[in-house]
């Protein structure tokens, strides 16, 4: 309890992955707040990397890090122009309201 | 090392606080704001456990750049009004389906820690590695030489991203008066000077 391990990490991995998926069924009317949710899962898998490279003194975790950090901010940027594309478009971005593919 | 156990367990318990904060939160705005401060508290944590190159990225890349990014998306949107009214209005079957996928995804997350624990002698888990050059220093070391194509295929999609966002989010609006170059520079006497004879008492007709 006291000795902070890597079992504390991930444990702390685990605890935000499971709130960014529960973020992900929740909010079923905003989809900024799924593209929030989408980042905190990536942000719990950083953790673990970084846990996992630290704890094992391997540098590599940490370059495999910054590359979801990288795949991350383009998703980021790709979803919300997207996002802006949308609302210019329809006036909306309820979730409800997407459904031009439903057929 | 209780230094060390007793600002774990604060950023961490900040940072699960906010993550909660972010999902539940009524307001988009609060949900960017505790978004960035999950950001935050996970990059002190980084900075803590030894990776400070990551931790300071994350403060720069993801508080400064992403939340930001969502931050702008978020009042030039007006959603900010939009109320996520997930447990008032009609009964949806989403959120019990939803508790259990991540009720299940937890325990096997779980459960892998658990037996992770149980290994001691797989790892030895309490090793930090003493060198004495610098974080920064090994992951360029690293990086610059053997991940030298991760490293440019990471600079593509940050160059594709950044092209798909400016070709979806461009338009062309009619009613603009610009400048055209092309046009200034090609003028020649003939099209723009006009001679014209004056006859007296009469005057020249301009702007017609």
């Amino acid at each position: 309890m006291i000795e902070i391990g890597l079992g504390h990490y991930l444990s702390l991995g685990a605890i935000i992955f499971f709130l960014g998926v529960m973020g992900i069924f929740l909010n079923r009317k905003n989809v900024i707040v799924i593209l929030m949710s989408i980042e905190l899962i990536l942000l719990s898998v950083n953790i673990n990397l970084i846990s996992f490279s630290i704890f094992s003194g391997d540098i590599v975790g940490q370059i495999f890090t910054m590359l979801i950090l990288t795949v991350a901010a383009a998703e980021a940027a790709i979803g919300l122009a997207i996002i802006v594309v949308y609302y210019r478009n329809r006036g909306s971005i309820r979730v409800e309201d997407i459904h031009g593919m439903k057929g | 090392m209780l230094t060390h156990t007793l600002f774990f367990y604060f950023f961490s318990i900040i940072a699960i606080f906010s993550s909660l904060m972010v999902i539940t939160s009524r307001n988009t705005v609060n949900s960017v704001f505790f978004l960035i401060l999950d950001f935050i508290s996970v990059g002190c944590l980084f900075i803590m456990v030894g990776a400070e190159f990551l931790g300071m990225i994350i403060l720069i890349v993801y508080v400064g750049a992403v939340a930001v990014l969502f931050l702008f998306v978020v009042m030039m949107l007006n959603v900010a009004e939009q109320k996520q009214s997930w447990f008032i209005g009609k009964k949806s079957t989403h959120i019990p389906t939803g508790l259990i996928v991540s009720v299940l995804i937890f325990l096997e997350l779980l459960v892998v820690v658990g037996g992770w624990k149980q290994k001691d002698n797989l790892m030895n888990s309490s090793t930090l590695e003493i060198s004495n050059i610098s974080n920064t220093h090994q992951l360029g070391l690293v990086m610059y030489t053997d991940y030298i194509l991760y490293f440019q295929i990471a600079g593509v999609i940050l160059l594709l991203s950044m092209i798909g966002a400016i070709l979806l989010t461009f338009r062309k609006r009619s009613g603009v008066k610009k400048q055209n170059y092309f046009k200034q520079i090609s003028r020649d006497p003939e099209s723009s000077v006009q001679l014209l004879k004056v006859e007296s008492n009469k005057g020249v007709k301009i702007d017609d």
